[in-house]
């Protein structure tokens, strides 16, 4: 079946389908729409899940954090600076391994208060040890939201959706919903090795020497380190379980089968622009009018930002000539985080493509095609290089 | 109506191993021993970073037998939340939710989350342990350190301002079950607690915790401190039981009677050693006004 609806709307179909059990969230706009959305359904009947109305988005993430650790599948969802009130219980729901799953309506962040879109506010959380994946489209958030629970639960590891506010989150497009076997099939039903249970107490999260330890049987404990290794080692197993759960979706749906880069062109491009968001499908009718005037350029859509898909990059561009990055956050001071891990990843190549940086979009900044159309022809060019710094598009300075 | 309970009678079932980190003498240790008796075993503990997180044991030991979940520090009544939220959502509604918070983690950076969950109405008990300042972090002040007391952030004059009325402002939320209660009178905490797990909805406990290493004094005087708290009239053990006052237990017995002079409670202690002669005499007025009104029912509450 198809709808037209909005991009929140298709993010809370998303949660519906996936079952989630316990919901709680705190209103904040571009992602306010969705969790109406998800109060209506729960208070309509449609949806068997807790709605829990919380204070704030720290409590938010609280709730989902204990509900996830009694074993419920739980769901939130917020932008910008509710993010960023996140922050503390991001890294604790991260090192406790749960497999949350959360919707980040991409916004700025303030001051000075902006409620438009750009992607500083997942960026800056980018090393909260959340699995972080982008959509571009209605039916990608969609489809994003079930492949983000199987993900979660499959390694244990909290994830994001995110997607652009305003230009996703409240505008209609038609995407299809998939009939409820096919997504339990996809997704079967929650069930963690342990939960907070009386007949099987234990202490969680609880205060972690430096060194490892025995436990009572004399059995070695791991120490702190040892944990936050095996969350960095099955975060990068975790790029492996999300080819396979793409390819798995794809059978079952017959749609994605791109779970790092979604190219558009690219194949037998000279260059390549890459973004993430809804920016990569704005850019292929720019790359259309450029190739028409033969140049030679493809733009690639990232989905998936942490893990960092570094070797899918390495494989994918090493022999191009140039890649030009396209960021709606910046690393203040330095460059795009996104430009430097592009960089980082290429660096082991010989033969590599010179990388350009260009910021754009920020707190909402309209980003005209022509402009694009100009950075694309300006650095598409056998005598572009390597640049250390970012340019900007669209300052008007 | 079962008997009265005793010490002789209450369950030898321990939920808290001995020999766990608490200081010696630390009245945390006896409140929580007591009161877990209460809530029984099919319980789920919510901790936020405290001396309990330290009583608790350091992974991979655990020293209490309940299942326990940490969570940060502000979140506490919110993480209860959550735990009630997945217990509905599985059908596991008869276990008890019990929060456990010092007093930072209650009236200061818990209070919002507090605050948000006995609105909602959350089914849970939460216990407010108030050793009356930061003891996990050494000693900081906290809203419920007492005037004039010195801690680590209050180091040479003690501190300028009163102490939190938390009690107030949960009785202000309108819950069913409020009390007061103190380490110095398990047996009280103990009663207090079953009462508490027959009503539903948000239920508060406050329990007067003593803390030889917070306040200075020898680890074997932790009841008596408790109990000059009490006897002096400064700390006073009551119930708001569906918006009704009632004195309880020690301080019921106080009403109509003579009390200690508050001088014979601050002496015991060296972080009292800011008061001056006039602090005492100005809290032993305030002291006097608020039994005043006790002795003529008309509660300050
Ligand atoms: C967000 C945050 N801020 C500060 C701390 C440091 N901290 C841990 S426990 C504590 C004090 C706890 O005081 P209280 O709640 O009264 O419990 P007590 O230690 O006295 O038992 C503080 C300040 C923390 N863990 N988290
Ligand atoms: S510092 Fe005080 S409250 Fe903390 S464990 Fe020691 S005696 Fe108990
Ligand atoms: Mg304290």
């Amino acid at each position: 079946m198809h709808i037209i609806e909005s991009g929140n709307v298709a993010a809370a179909f998303g949660v519906k389908m996936a079952e989630a059990a316990v919901i709680a969230a705190y209103p904040i706009t571009p992602q306010t729409p969705l969790t109406e959305k998800l109060s209506e359904l729960v208070d309509a009947g449609e949806m068997d899940a807790q709605y829990i109305p919380v204070e704030s988005e720290h409590s938010a993430l609280a709730v989902c954090i204990a509900a996830s650790s009694a074993g419920s599948r739980t769901f939130t969802a917020t932008s910008a600076n509710g993010l960023l009130y996140m922050n503390e219980q991001l890294h604790w729901a991260a090192g406790a391994r749960l497999p949350i799953v959360m919707c980040v309506v991409n916004r700025g962040i303030g001051a000075p208060w902006t409620v438009w879109n750009d992607h500083q506010d997942a960026i800056s959380q980018r090393d909260t040890g959340w699995i972080q994946l982008y959509a571009c489209d209605h039916q990608q958030i969609f489809d994003t939201v079930l492949k983000a629970f199987r993900l979660a639960e499959t390694v244990s590891i909290p994830v994001m959706v995110c997607y652009d506010g305003y230009i996703l989150s409240h505008t209609y497009m038609p995407f299809a919903l998939p009939d409820m076997e096919a997504v339990r099939k996809f997704l079967p039903p929650f069930a963690p090795a342990y939960f907070l249970d009386p007949a099987r107490p234990k202490n969680l999260n609880t205060v972690t020497l430096p060194d490892i330890r025995p436990d009572i049987r004399g059995e070695t404990a791991p120490g702190y380190m040892e944990i936050r290794h095996n969350l960095h080692t099955d975060m990068r197993k975790s790029l492996d379980v999300l080819s396979d759960i793409e390819k798995e979706f794809k059978d079952i749906f017959g749609r994605g089968g791109y779970p790092f880069i979604e190219p558009y062109r690219v194949s037998d491009a000279d260059y390549v622009a890459v973004c993430m968001g809804s920016l990569s499908y704005h850019l292929r009718d720019v790359i259309d009018t450029l190739r028409a005037e033969g140049i030679s350029v493809g733009v690639a859509g990232l989905r998936v930002y942490r893990p960092f898909p570094d070797r899918a990059i390495a494989d994918a561009f090493s022999h191009k000539k140039g890649l030009i990055v396209f960021e709606k956050a910046l690393s203040y001071g330095n460059q795009g985080a996104l430009f430097a891990d592009i960089k980082s990843a290429l660096y082991a190549k010989t033969d590599r493509p010179f990388v350009r940086n260009y910021i754009l979009g920020l707190g909402g900044r309209e980003i005209k095609t022509t402009e694009l159309a100009d950075a694309l022809r300006n650095s598409c060019k056998p005598s572009s290089a390597t640049t250390d710094r970012p340019e900007w598009i669209g300052l008007k300075m | 109506m079962t008997a009265k309970t005793t010490i002789l009678n209450l369950t030898d079932e321990e939920f808290v191993h001995p020999g766990n980190r608490a200081c010696s003498g630390c009245g945390l240790s006896i409140i929580y021993r007591t009161a877990l008796k209460a809530l029984g075993r099919d319980t789920i503990l919510v901790v936020p970073p405290s001396c309990l997180t330290v009583l608790q044991g350091l992974y991979p030991v655990a020293a209490t037998q309940l299942p326990s979940l940490n969570v940060t520090f502000a979140s506490t009544a919110a993480a209860a939340t959550g735990v009630l939220g997945a217990l509905r959502a599985q059908g596991r509604e008869k276990t008890t939710v019990a929060a456990w918070a010092g007093d930072g983690g209650t009236a200061d950076i818990g209070l919002q989350a507090l605050s948000g969950a006995c609105e909602r109405g959350e089914n849970f008990i939460f216990f407010c342990y108030d050793n009356e300042a930061y003891m996990n972090t050494g000693v900081q002040r906290s809203g419920t350190t007492p005037q004039h007391v010195l801690t680590t952030t209050t180091p040479i004059s003690g501190k300028p301002q009163k102490k939190k009325d938390v009690p107030a402002i949960m009785a202000a939320h309108g819950l069913d079950y409020i009390a007061t209660a103190s380490a110095a009178y398990p047996i009280d905490l103990y009663d207090k607690t079953i009462k508490a797990k027959t009503f539903t909805g948000p239920r508060y406990l406050h329990i007067h915790t003593p803390c030889p290493a917070g306040w200075g004094f020898l680890p074997q005087m932790t009841v008596k401190i408790g109990r000059l708290a009490v006897e002096t009239g400064l700390f006073d053990l009551y119930e708001i039981e569906n918006g009704r006052f009632r004195l309880t237990g020690q301080s019921a017995k106080m009403l109509g009677k003579k009390r200690l002079p508050v001088g014979d409670y601050f002496k015991t202690q060296s972080r009292f050693k800011a008061l001056t002669d006039a602090h005492i005499e100005e809290i032993q007025q305030d002291v006097d006004r608020k039994w005043n009104a006790y002795e003529n029912n008309d509660s300050p509450r």
